[in-house]
């Protein structure tokens, strides 16, 4: 699919109104706050991965393939890596199946960097495949995540960022104020959305407060039930795995009333 | 006292997704997009939507280019513009469209041409309901947000 991928997807997008992104934020970077760098060649996916990190107070830089991320990250050539200083990438998410290089290539190239090797990779993938899973582990993948990725997957990553990010924040990147960056204090990963599907219809936002809350809709019904017990599916030939503390946690759909 | 056709218009919307829900139409991962909407990005599922279906349709386009042409034989590049739809589908939530394209995407790995060309003609299908479907429920919600905005005098 041709596209002109850049740096940061809501570019191309005029559509998106999310608040206040226009382009890439290319201004030194609060060094409080957890930066990602997402890899994704599906426009869609880089768009919900983004909206589900910034939702989870991570700024958040999206590219659309794994040269973009080693140009991004000056892995692409013999730059000094001097200009690197003000980079701080505290985590590195992708998609496994991408054309050109896959996420798995990307990885190796990471672990490979002395820049770098310390960050975090994530892996995604929409098939749960054990070998897979197994050949990113093996290569230094801090986790996998089963696509579709959910709020709840992100949440959890965040959390154990924070912790990594603060134990070794001074070691992490080489800045030029070391001071700042050994002192500063990362807030407790508190997710700022607050799920509560009796406060707000879903697909509304009411700017106006209601006189009397909705009743619970169906749907509201839906998305409080608990989403412990994965089903089966009987379209996939893949092991389940059931237990949820595992990193590789499959993320079944559930189907409300159906079947 | 807001005009009572909020009321009225939100179960009509709550309808409209159970039906969805229970068709397997939508499933969880749509309550997941919902769950990513808020004052910071209002829009949030509307946007998402459309561009998914920007991309669905330049990718349906290509493979009725690919599969319309006698001498086709590239099964492998059904396959891949399959994984995009399957992916892009997964992620809103889109399982009846998911679940086609991946029967759709079998067909294409035995070379099976009438079995792709009917494949294709069920993804259509189904994309095209699941997009008349969004559109009402965004026509609903566009009136339910303009009736809220209705302020009887009392």
């Amino acid at each position: 699919m041709a596209r002109d991928g850049g740096v940061s997807c809501l570019r191309r997008s005029e559509m998106m109104s999310v608040g206040g992104i226009g382009g890439i934020e290319s201004a030194p970077l609060d060094l409080d706050e957890v930066h990602v760098l997402a890899v994704d060649d599906s426009l869609v996916d880089r768009i919900v991965i983004e909206r589900l990190l910034r939702i989870t107070s991570c700024k958040v830089t999206a590219v659309d393939s794994g040269w973009r991320a080693l140009e991004f990250l000056g892995l692409d050539n013999e730059k000094a890596s001097a200009e690197f200083d003000r980079l701080k990438v505290d985590l590195i998410i992708t998609d496994y199946c991408m054309p050109g290089m896959t996420g798995y290539e990307l990885l190796k190239k990471i672990k490979e960097s002395s820049n770098f090797r310390e960050v975090p990779v994530v892996i995604m993938s929409s098939e749960n495949v054990l070998t897979r899973i197994d050949r990113c582990l093996e290569e230094g993948a801090q986790d996998f995540l089963l696509k579709p990725v959910k709020l709840a997957d992100v949440k959890r990553l965040r959390s154990h960022l924070t912790k990594d990010v603060k134990l070794s924040n001074g070691n992490k990147r080489k800045l030029p104020e070391d001071s700042s960056s050994v002192n500063s204090s990362l807030p407790p990963p508190s997710p700022p959305l607050t799920i509560s599907p009796e406060s707000s219809p879903p697909l509304t936002v009411s700017t106006e407060s209601s006189d009397s809350s909705p009743p619970l809709s169906p749907v509201e019904i839906f998305s409080t039930s608990p989403l412990s017990s994965p089903i089966d599916d009987e379209d996939d030939d893949v092991l389940t795995s059931s237990s949820e503390e595992s990193p590789i946690r499959r993320q079944k759909m559930r189907s409300p009333g159906l079947d | 006292m807001l005009g009572l056709g909020v009321d009225r218009l939100q179960a009509d919307i709550n309808r409209l997704l159970a039906s969805l829900f229970h068709q397997g139409v939508l499933d969880e991962q749509f309550l997941q997009l919902q769950q990513l909407q808020d004052e910071t990005s209002p829009n949030f599922v509307y946007d998402v939507i459309n561009i998914y279906f920007d991309e669905s349709e330049k990718l349906l386009r290509n493979l009725r280019l690919l599969l319309m042409d006698r001498e086709f034989s590239d099964y492998k590049k059904i396959g891949l513009h399959l994984n995009q739809l399957v992916g892009s589908s997964s992620s809103i939530g889109a399982r009846r469209v998911r679940n086609v394209c991946v029967a759709f995407r079998s067909a294409s790995e035995l070379s099976n041409r009438p079995g792709c060309l009917r494949g294709l003609e069920v993804v259509e299908h189904e994309y095209h309901y699941l997009k008349n479907m969004m559109h009402e429920l965004f026509q609903l919600e566009q009136q339910r947000i303009l009736a809220a905005g209705v302020r009887y005098p009392m």
